[in-house]
C-alpha cells in the first residue's frame, strides 16, 4: 500500500476554543490508484490533504507513505518527502512568478536532483504549453497556469500526487479540458492521486470517492 | 537544491530590476560614507602612528627645553657624561617647493629601538645614513627637498608625511643650527646618575604620555567623524531595511512555493542568507570604492582642519589600505546582516500554510506602532539619563544615539496623530479620504522619513554646532588678535632693545612671558601679562568677579582658561597655586577656543617674582599704522618672518575653520542625499501595492493625474511633518554637541547660537528633496494603464 492513513485527528484553536477538524480518519492509497475526496466547506478534506503532504503535523494517527511514518518525520525529513516522493497541485497553481514558465516546469525535478528536459518537454507538449514556454505565469490565463503546476508536479515524477481542487479558480469547459489532460499523465506515470473537489461529478471520474463530514469519513 | 533555490530567488531580483538596484544602491551609500569616514581616520592615524614613530612618541620620555626652542650641545654631552642615556634630535621646518617641510636629524647610533629608522621602510646602510648623509623623506616632500639640497633624497613612505629623516649633522647644517631641539630618554638609565636638576636644571622631562598628545587631542575629532558616518550609515541602512522586507514579503508565495516542494527551511534560510551575502560583497565593494573617492575629496580639507587645529599633520593624499577595505566589506555585510535579520526570522517562524499576502508589509498593525512607541519612550528616557549624567565622551554618544533612535522610532506615531488630526478636521470627501489614504502610507513610508528625520536633524545639529563655534571663534579671534602686530624676538637680548625701540612708537607694548609647569595637578602653561586697555577692552570672561582685570593688575588673582577650570573643577572664586609659595584666587574663567592645554594668567610683575631668569621674546604692540610699524621694525634690524600680522594669524584660522564647514557641509549633503534617495526608494517600492489601494478611488471617479498629484503631495506633506519635527531634535542634538560632547572632548563649553533662516532653508530643501523623489512615482502611478487597474477587479490578479 503506497498510503496508508490510521485514526489521524487535528483541530485548530479557535476564538472560542479548540476546534476539531479531522475526528479518527482511516485513508488507504494503493500504486496509481485515484481517489476522490468530497465534503463541504470546513469538512476537513485540505487539512486532511496537508496532513498527508508533511505540510502540516496531526495531533494523533499515523500517516505511512511507501512505508515511512510521515509523523514521525522531522522538518528536513518531510521536505525530502515532498521534494522525491510527493507532490502538490494547488487551486491557486502556487507558481514562482518571477520565472518562467519553462523554468516553473523544470523547477520541482531541478529540487529533487531528477531533472529531464525530455520529459519536461513532453509534459509541455502534453498539456499544450509548447508556445507559453518563455512567458511568465502573470502572462498566462488561469487554466494554463494550472496546467504549468500539473506539469511540474509531473516533471518531478511523485508517486503519490495530492490535488487540492486544482480546478477550483477555473471555468467548468475549462476545468474539463485541465483535468482529462491531469488524469491521463497521471496514469501514464503510474502514480497514485488523491483529489480534494467539490465537483461530484469529478469525483466519479476517480476510482475512488470518499466523502467527509465534520472532520469524519461517511 | 541550493542551485536550484538560488535561480529561484535570484528570478525575483531578474524580474524585479529597479529593487535590485535600489537594494545595491542603499547598501552601497551606506557603506561609502562610512568606509569614506574610516578612510579618513586610518589614514591620518597612520600619518599619526608615522609621525610619532620617528621619535618615538608616546613610547619614550623625551628632555625638551623649558624655554626657548633649543638645547646646548654641552648641555647635552654634560647628561651623557654624567651617565644619562638620551640620543639627540634636531627638528625645524624649511619652505620647500611652496610647502612645508619637517626636518628631523636623530643619531642612529644612540637612539633607542622603535625610534629614528626604525620607521623606515628599507632600514638604511649606516654608512649611507651616518657616511654620506642620504635623506629619507615621505614623497609628499622627497622631489622638492632634493631640490634644495645637495644630499641624496630618497623617498619613503614610512617616513611621516611632509617629513624628512636623515643624520643629526645634515638636519644642522640644512637648518643652519648648532643646538639641539630635544633628547629622547632610553627607559633603561643607570643607577645613581646625577638629577636632572642637577645638570640641565632648564630642561623639561616630558613623559611618554605627554608626547602622545596630538593622537588624544585628535581622537575627539575622528570620533566626531566615526559618529557622522556611523549616522549616515544608519541612514542608508534604512534604505537597505525597507528595500530587503519589501523583497521578502513579495516572495513570501515563493518561499511557500518552495518549502511545499520540498526545500527545507534550514536551506532555504541558508540560501536566502547566501543571496544577501552576494549583494553584501557586490555592495559593500562598490561602497568601498566609492568611500574612497569621498575620502579622497575630503582628507585635504580634512588634513588642513587636524593641522589647523592641533598642528597634527596628516598626508592630504589617500592611499589604500587593505584593513579599510576589510573593514568596508565587514561593515556591509554587518549592515546587511542587521536589515535582512528581521526578515530571515518572520520567514523562519512562517508556517508553511500561511497565506501569502496574510501580512501586508506596508501595513503595519496598531501593536507595532505601540511597540515603536513604547521602545521610543524607552530609548528617550535612555538619552536623558545619558547626556544629563552621563560622564565621558563615549556616554555622550550613546545618549546621542539613543535620542536620534528614539526620535526616529517615535516619528511614526508623532505622524500618525497628526494625519489623525488633520483627517478630523477635513471637509469635504475627497479630503478625508486623501488623510486616510495618507495615514495609511505612514507605515510603508516610514522607515524612509525615519532616514530623513535623521539625517535633517544631523545636518541642523551639527550645522548648529559648528556656526555657533565660528561665531564665538571669530569673536575669541577679534579679543585675542586685537593687539595689530606681534612680534618674536631672536633672543632675550634682542627682545630688550626692540622693547626700548617700541615704547616711544606704538600705544602699547604687550610681552608675553611664559613657563611650560603643572597647575591644578596638570600639565599647564603660565602666562606673565602687562595688564592694559587692551587686555581690559578684549578679553572678556565667561565668568569673573566685578574687578577681575584690577585684582590679576595687581598681582592678587589669577585668570584660568575654561579647559583647565572645567578639568580641575575649579571657578571664579576658588584659589589656584600658581607657583608654591603662590597661592591665589580666580578672579575670572576666559574662553580659550582651539587650545586644548590649561593656561593661567598672573600680572607681569608677579610673574617675574616667580621666574626672575625668565625675559620676553614675543610681545604684542597696538599701533596705528601697521605698514608704517612693519617698515620701522625692519629698518631697525628684524627680519621679516618676525614681525606677524594679527589679521594674518585671524585669517588663516578662519581659513582653517572654513575647511572644517567643507567637510562637514560635504557630510550634510551627503546624509540628505541619502535620506532623499530612501523616500525615492520606498515610493518605488511601494508604488507595487498601491495600485490595488488606488483602483477603487480611481473606479469612483478620481482621474489618473488627480492621483498622481495626490501622490506628489501626500509625500511634500509627510516631508514637511518630518521636518518640522526634525527641527527640535536637530537643535537638541546641537545642545549636546556643544554643553555636553564638546565639554567632554575639548574641555570648552559654547554658547549656542540658532539660525532660523538656514533651518527654513534645510528644510525647504528636505522638502524638495521629498518632491523630486516622488515625481516619479507620481509620474507612474498618473500612466498606469486602465487595464492594470481593472486588473485590481478581477480575479486574474
Amino acid at each position: 500500500m503506497l498510503l496508508n492513513v490510521k485514526n489521524l485527528t487535528k483541530s485548530y484553536a479557535g476564538p472560542d476554543g479548540t476546534v476539531p477538524v479531522l475526528r479518527g480518519v482511516d485513508v488507504t492509497l494503493g500504486t496509481g490508484e485515484t481517489l476522490a475526496l468530497t465534503g463541504e466547506s470546513g469538512s476537513g478534506k485540505s487539512t486532511l490533504l496537508h496532513l498527508v503532504g508533511g505540510l502540516d503535523r496531526a495531533d494523533a494517527g499515523e500517516i505511512w507513505i511507501d512505508g515511512r511514518d510521515v509523523a514521525q518525520l522531522g522538518d528536513a525529513g518531510r521536505a525530502a518527502l515532498r521534494r522525491s516522493q510527493v507532490g502538490v497541485i494547488f487551486q491557486q497553481f502556487n507558481l514562482i512568478p518571477s520565472m518562467t514558465v519553462a523554468a516553473n516546469i523544470a523547477f520541482h525535478a531541478r529540487l529533487a536532483g531528477q531533472s529531464d528536459a525530455a520529459r519536461e518537454e513532453a509534459l509541455a507538449r502534453a498539456l499544450g504549453l509548447t508556445e507559453q514556454m518563455h512567458k511568465y505565469p502573470e502572462q498566462l490565463s488561469g487554466g494554463q497556469q494550472q496546467r504549468v503546476a500539473i506539469a511540474r508536479t509531473l516533471a518531478a515524477r511523485p508517486s503519490l500526487i495530492l490535488a487540492d481542487e486544482p480546478t477550483g479558480n477555473l471555468d467548468e469547459g475549462t476545468a474539463a479540458e485541465v483535468i482529462d489532460q491531469m488524469l491521463a499523465l497521471v496514469t501514464e506515470a503510474g502514480s497514485a492521486l488523491m483529489m480534494v473537489t467539490h465537483s461530484m461529478a469529478l469525483a466519479k471520474r476517480m476510482g475512488r470517492q470518499l466523502h467527509l463530514s465534520q472532520g469524519q469519513l461517511t | 537544491m541550493t542551485a536550484a533555490g538560488l535561480s529561484a530567488l535570484w528570478s525575483h531580483w531578474w524580474r524585479n530590476k529597479l529593487q535590485l538596484a535600489t537594494l545595491l544602491a542603499g547598501l552601497a551609500l551606506a557603506t561609502a560614507l562610512w568606509s569614506g569616514v574610516q578612510a579618513i581616520n586610518s589614514e591620518a592615524r597612520a600619518s599619526y602612528d608615522a609621525a610619532a614613530a620617528v621619535l618615538g612618541e608616546g613610547q619614550f620620555d623625551q628632555l625638551v627645553p623649558g624655554r626657548g626652542e633649543a638645547i646646548a650641545l654641552e648641555t647635552y654631552v654634560a647628561l651623557r657624561r654624567a651617565g644619562w642615556q638620551v640620543s639627540p634630535v634636531v627638528e625645524g621646518e624649511i619652505g620647500v617647493a611652496g610647502t612645508r617641510a619637517r626636518i628631523v636629524g636623530v643619531d642612529p647610533l644612540t637612539a633607542p629601538g622603535g625610534s629614528g629608522t626604525s620607521v623606515l621602510t628599507t632600514p638604511p646602510e649606516p654608512q649611507d645614513f651616518l657616511g654620506t648623509g642620504v635623506i629619507f623623506a615621505h614623497p609628499s616632500v622627497a622631489e622638492g627637498l632634493s631640490a634644495r639640497v645637495k644630499q641624496k633624497v630618497i623617498a619613503d613612505p614610512g617616513v611621516a608625511p611632509d617629513t624628512a629623516l636623515m643624520d643629526i649633522g645634515v638636519a644642522g647644517q640644512i637648518l643652519e643650527r648648532s643646538s639641539l631641539s630635544s633628547l629622547i630618554v632610553w627607559p633603561e638609565q643607570p643607577m645613581g646618575r646625577a638629577p636632572l636638576s642637577d645638570i640641565a636644571p632648564d630642561l623639561v622631562r616630558q613623559s611618554a604620555q605627554e608626547t602622545a598628545e596630538v593622537g588624544r587631542l585628535t581622537d575627539s575629532f575622528h570620533l566626531n567623524l566615526t559618529a557622522f558616518g556611523l549616522l549616515s550609515f544608519v541612514v542608508g541602512l534604512f534604505i537597505v531595511h525597507g528595500t530587503i522586507g519589501l523583497a521578502f514579503e513579495q516572495r513570501r508565495g515563493m518561499v511557500r512555493t518552495l518549502r511545499a516542494l520540498g526545500m527545507p527551511l534550514s536551506r532555504l534560510i541558508g540560501v536566502l542568507a547566501l543571496e544577501m551575502a552576494g549583494f553584501a560583497i557586490v555592495a559593500g565593494g562598490i561602497g568601498v570604492l566609492l568611500g574612497y573617492v569621498i575620502a579622497a575629496a575630503l582628507l585635504p580639507d580634512v588634513a588642513m582642519t587636524l593641522e589647523g587645529l592641533y598642528g597634527a599633520q596628516i598626508s592630504g593624499a589617500l592611499q589604500l589600505r587593505p584593513d579599510w577595505w576589510l573593514t568596508g566589506l565587514g561593515i556591509a555585510f554587518a549592515g546587511t546582516l542587521i536589515a535582512a535579520s528581521g526578515a530571515l526570522w518572520r520567514i523562519a517562524k512562517m508556517p508553511l500554510l500561511a497565506s501569502p499576502g496574510g501580512r501586508a508589509w506596508a501595513v503595519a498593525s496598531g501593536r507595532t506602532r505601540g511597540l515603536l512607541g513604547l521602545s521610543a519612550l524607552v530609548l528617550l528616557a535612555i538619552a536623558a539619563g545619558l547626556i544629563v549624567a552621563g560622564q565621558g565622551l563615549l556616554l555622550a554618544f550613546a545618549g546621542l544615539g539613543a535620542l536620534l533612535f528614539g526620535a526616529a522610532l517615535a516619528l511614526p506615531a508623532l505622524l500618525d496623530r497628526a494625519l489623525a488630526l488633520a483627517a478630523g478636521l477635513a471637509k469635504g470627501v475627497r479630503a478625508q479620504w486623501f488623510w486616510a489614504d495618507t495615514r495609511q502610507q505612514v507605515p510603508g513610508l516610514s522607515l524612509a522619513l525615519m532616514a530623513l528625520l535623521l539625517a535633517a536633524a544631523a545636518n541642523i545639529g551639527v550645522s548648529t554646532m559648528v556656526s555657533s563655534f565660528r561665531l564665538t571663534f571669530v569673536e575669541f579671534l577679534d579679543q585675542r588678535l586685537a593687539s595689530g602686530l606681534y612680534i618674536q624676538a631672536e633672543s632675550a637680548e634682542q627682545a630688550s632693545r626692540v622693547e626700548g625701540f617700541l615704547q616711544p612708537r606704538t600705544d602699547e607694548i604687550m610681552p608675553l612671558l611664559y613657563v611650560d609647569t603643572r597647575l591644578a595637578g596638570a600639565p599647564a602653561e603660565l602666562y606673565g601679562v602687562r595688564v592694559g586697555a587692551t587686555y581690559r577692552e578684549n578679553w572678556g570672561f565667561l565668568a569673573a568677579t566685578d574687578a577681575a582685570w584690577e585684582d590679576v593688575a595687581q598681582g592678587e588673582a589669577v585668570g584660568i582658561n575654561e579647559q583647565m577650570a572645567r578639568r580641575a573643577g575649579l571657578w571664579v572664586g576658588d584659589t589656584l597655586r600658581v607657583a608654591p609659595q603662590v597661592q591665589l584666587p580666580i578672579a575670572g574663567v576666559f574662553g580659550d577656543y582651539g587650545n586644548p592645554i590649561g593656561q593661567a594668567v598672573v600680572s607681569e610683575a608677579l610673574f617675574l617674582t616667580q621666574y626672575p631668569e625668565v625675559r620676553p621674546t614675543r610681545f604684542g604692540i597696538r599701533v596705528g599704522d601697521k605698514d608704517a610699524m612693519r617698515a620701522e621694525l625692519l629698518a631697525f634690524g628684524l627680519k621679516e618672518p618676525q614681525i606677524i600680522d594679527q589679521q594674518v594669524i585671524k585669517d588663516f584660522s578662519l581659513s582653517v575653520f572654513e575647511r572644517t564647514f567643507t567637510v562637514t557641509a560635504a557630510l550634510n549633503v551627503l546624509t540628505l542625499s541619502v535620506a532623499g534617495f530612501a523616500i525615492l526608494t520606498s515610493l518605488l517600492t511601494l508604488a507595487a501595492i498601491r495600485v490595488p489601494q488606488l483602483a477603487p478611488a480611481w473606479a469612483m471617479g478620481f482621474t489618473r493625474a488627480g492621483l498622481g498629484k495626490l501622490e506628489l503631495l501626500r509625500a511634500v506633506i509627510l516631508a514637511a511633518l518630518t521636518m518640522v519635527l526634525a527641527i527640535p531634535l536637530g537643535l537638541i542634538l546641537a545642545w549636546v554637541l556643544l554643553a555636553v560632547v564638546n565639554v567632554e572632548a575639548f574641555g570648552w563649553r559654547l554658547p549656542m547660537f540658532v539660525f532660523p533662516l538656514d533651518y527654513a532653508t534645510l528644510a525647504g530643501l528636505g522638502i524638495l528633496a521629498a518632491a523630486l523623489a516622488a515625481l516619479w512615482p507620481a509620474r507612474r502611478l498618473a500612466r498606469t494603464p486602465p487595464a492594470d487597474l481593472l486588473k485590481v477587479f478581477s480575479n486574474e490578479r
